[in-house]
């Protein structure tokens, strides 16, 4: 080899060497969010752009549609993948990902920044943050609240002759419902009812199979009928609790109103079919998590003053609970990038960030943004966001989470959609499977 | 002079490679080409194989990956067996076995006898016919959703105006008495198609000649086709069984999209069941066994019928 080869070669060598640092110093300057393709995701984007001019920070987005979000992004966490470096992941996955150490825990983090878990609404932080429940170990920052609600067709119920009508039919006026009888009768009312030449339905509740619908609409019904997890004294201790007396005629309820007054073909819904439902103009009522009501809002069709919304009205007993959503935002383990990562929580975290947020269509859960005076009336459906967060529960956020729901959901659909059995074999059978999971997790 | 492109390549070949490979034999030669090949088949089949038979005596979950894996012995094993559950997906799957690979030998060859006999746009007909096997089943799935919607639903609307029921009237795949036969006329639909063009190939193998000589006997069309045809398409027939069978015991995709499994679990086939066992449960160890189950089973019950398909074939 000649001096001149040497030569070229160090040459080269040296191209490639910069090229290389060049490579990794901008991939050291980019950051990827994972969370659900949805309306908040796109908003979420733009929001971002902020922190990219800031930091100078390039970010990336991964995002995967709801019925597939909790299968892909698990398999990245259990993997120890490192597309993520940011989460916004589901509330019941804290459990799991803190006692796997999939989630960076924040404590210090917090502490040091000087971002305070009380300036949060206290039902986001222990249902989005906490692991365990109740305990002061932070896994995420609130990011996005939710909950599930009802929104309605206020133009139908004020046309006089439905007033009119229903009111000679049920004594009362056509209103938004107190309660979750009210709610079937007026489900009822407008089952296959002619408005506009068209043919309409009562109302859009979840019934999907596949991933976490069915229990994340019948647990709205029941949790207001009297149902309870456990125990409140005695933890993990189900029978009794689970398929309790009130929790049957809840799930009786649940599937009355998924017999008498959803649309044809109603048995596979979520959250984008109860939407296209109620947009489309065949329901007079749907459940909804909150996140739909920015785009209800704004809808050509049913928006503005064609559109109501209301919280879960009460069961038999006078109370009320909703079915808590949203989710926080967590720093993955296995990302190399974790101090931009950190970064970015902390600059999310910024009150004025926040408000930005909320405008954009984000529900943020800081208490200085929603507990600012102007909040309850800038959006037709803020006070029900309140009002609803105000009354939430959420289901297990255990490490064995995913074979709770599905059990859950097995034998919600059995009984619900496929009306197999009854509702009492359907919760005996809730009861003893989960108890079979917790004894499996050494519980007992 | 060199004659042959062997000689050419061994005369190519460098002196020193030439000498290293001399003093193989033939066998050894042979194991030295194929070695990569099962190399390969080892790393990417018979590997994971045993791996998974490991992982089926263990309560090992992949989510856990602190947890102490234990040698749980049968436990796996006798817990599949003895699941309610899984003996309801394990009946939904074998109705759908059964009427799917009934409905698509009746129809596929039918279909192939009609497109053996030569007429004008032939094989416009054809290209028509197999279209839906060329399609996605995700794709499928999800169309066949749109057609079996009650309101807009193509489907319904071609049942109610053949029967005058209102189309909103009934729900394929929300119904528990209608969804299992929902899956079957989607498979039927998209893979028929396929028995239809083996059955073609069968139909096309045999020689003009036997039906010639069947007319020189004086044989009826009915006594041609089930004394010559029919046994002559058969291997091709149990082949086209043997591929439907396989792949619809192992369906997964096309249904998903469809039912998702329900209502309930009417149309949980075991392939879902075990996603969700595996990948949603996270229970890997159980799974591990439930796919050992499966894979035992599908592997014999192919065997025998290899073992039947041949004897057909000698005959």
């Amino acid at each position: 080899m000649t001096i001149r080869h040497v030569r070229s070669l160090a040459a080269f060598g040296a191209v490639l060497a910069a090229g290389v640092a060049g490579t990794s110093q901008a991939s050291a300057k980019d950051l990827t969010l994972c969370w659900a393709a949805w309306d908040p995701a796109n908003a979420l984007v733009e929001l971002s752009k902020d922190f990219e001019a800031k930091s100078g920070v390039k970010m990336k987005f991964e995002f995967v549609p709801w019925p597939n979000f909790a299968d892909r992004m698990l398999n990245e966490l259990n993997s120890g993948g490192k597309l993520c470096d940011l989460m916004i992941g589901d509330s019941q996955w804290i459990g799991g990902a803190a006692e796997n150490g999939q989630y960076v825990k924040l404590n210090d983090f917090f502490d040091k920044e000087g971002i305070k878990m009380d300036d949060f609404i206290p039902a986001t932080v222990v249902g989005y943050a906490e692991w365990p429940k109740n305990s002061p170990n932070y896994w995420a920052l609130p990011a996005f609240g939710d909950v599930i609600g009802w929104s309605y067709r206020k133009d139908w119920f004020a046309r006089p002759e439905l007033q009119t009508e229903f009111k000679k039919k049920y004594g009362r006026d056509l209103a938004v419902p107190k309660t979750f009888a009210e709610l079937k009768d007026i489900a009822e009312f407008f089952q296959k009812r002619e408005i506009d030449g068209k043919t309409v339905y009562g109302a859009g509740i979840y019934t999907e199979r596949g991933s976490e619908g069915i229990t994340m609409g019948a647990m709205d019904v029941l949790y207001s009928f009297g149902f309870q997890y456990e125990n409140p004294d005695k933890p993990y201790e189900l029978d009794g609790f689970v398929n309790s007396a009130k929790a049957v005629q809840g799930l009786e309820f649940y599937k009355q109103l998924y017999d008498c007054c959803t649309p044809p073909g109603h048995s596979d819904a979520y959250m984008s079919e109860d939407i296209d439902a109620y947009k489309s103009g065949q329901v007079a009522l749907h459940m909804n998590f909150a996140f739909t009501w920015p785009g209800i809002n704004a809808d050509a069709n049913v928006g503005g003053d064609k559109s109501g919304y209301f919280p879960n009205p009460a069961g038999p007993d006078g109370v009320a609970f909703a079915q808590l959503g949203g989710q926080g935002i967590s720093v993955v383990s296995a990302s190399e990038k974790k101090d931009d990562a950190l970064a970015y929580i902390k600059w999310f975290a910024q009150p004025e960030v926040q408000q930005k947020w909320w405008q954009m269509g984000g529900y943020s859960a800081l208490r200085k943004v929603v507990e600012d005076p102007g909040f309850a009336t800038s959006q037709p459906y803020a006070q029900t966001f309140l009002d609803s967060m105000a009354i939430v529960k959420d289901f297990w956020a255990e490490p064995a989470y995913a074979s709770l729901l599905q059990a859950t959901q097995k034998r919600f659909h059995d009984y619900v959609v496929a009306g197999q059995g009854s509702a009492q074999d359907a919760l005996d059978g809730l009861a003893k499977d989960w108890t079979q999971i917790f004894d499996d997790e050494g519980k007992y | 002079m060199l004659h042959s492109p062997v000689d050419r390549v061994a005369e190519a070949t460098p002196h020193a490679i030439a000498k290293r490979f001399r003093g193989l034999s033939d066998r050894s030669l042979a194991w030295l080409f194929v070695a990569p090949s099962i190399v390969l088949l080892l790393a990417v089949n018979i590997f994971p194989l045993i791996w998974t038979i490991r992982l089926s005596f263990t309560n090992f979950r992949v989510n856990r990956p602190n947890a102490e894996v234990e040698f749980v012995g049968l436990k796996n094993y006798i817990s599949i067996l003895s699941d309610k559950d899984i003996w309801l997906t394990m009946q939904a799957t074998a109705h759908f076995l059964i009427w799917t690979l009934v409905l698509q030998v009746l129809i596929g060859f039918s279909l192939a006898y009609l497109i053996n006999k030569k007429f004008r746009g032939n094989d416009l007909w054809t290209t028509i016919i197999v279209l839906p096997m060329m399609l996605s089943p995700a794709v499928v799935g999800n169309f066949w959703t749109f057609l079996y919607q009650p309101q807009i639903g193509l489907f319904n609307y071609a049942i109610g105006f053949l029967t005058g029921a209102d189309p909103s009237s009934f729900s394929m795949i929300g119904d528990v008495a209608l969804a299992p036969w929902a899956i079957v006329i989607v498979d039927t639909w998209m893979w028929t198609p396929f028995v239809m063009l083996i059955c073609l190939a069968g139909l096309r193998s045999i020689p003009d000649s036997i039906y010639e000589a069947a007319e020189c006997d004086r044989a009826s069309k009915w006594r041609q086709f089930w004394t010559i045809t029919i046994p002559l398409v058969l291997p091709f027939l149990m082949l086209a069984v043997l591929f439907r069978g396989i792949e619809n015991f192992k369906m997964f995709d096309l249904v998903v999209q469809l039912t998702g499994g329900g209502p309930g679990s009417i149309t949980e086939l075991t392939s879902i069941n075990l996603k969700r066992e595996a990948f949603e449960k996270w229970r890997t160890g159980y799974a591990s066994a439930y796919a050992v189950i499966l894979f035992v089973t599908v592997f014999g019950l192919a065997s025998i019928y290899v073992k039947a398909l041949n004897k057909v074939k000698e005959r």
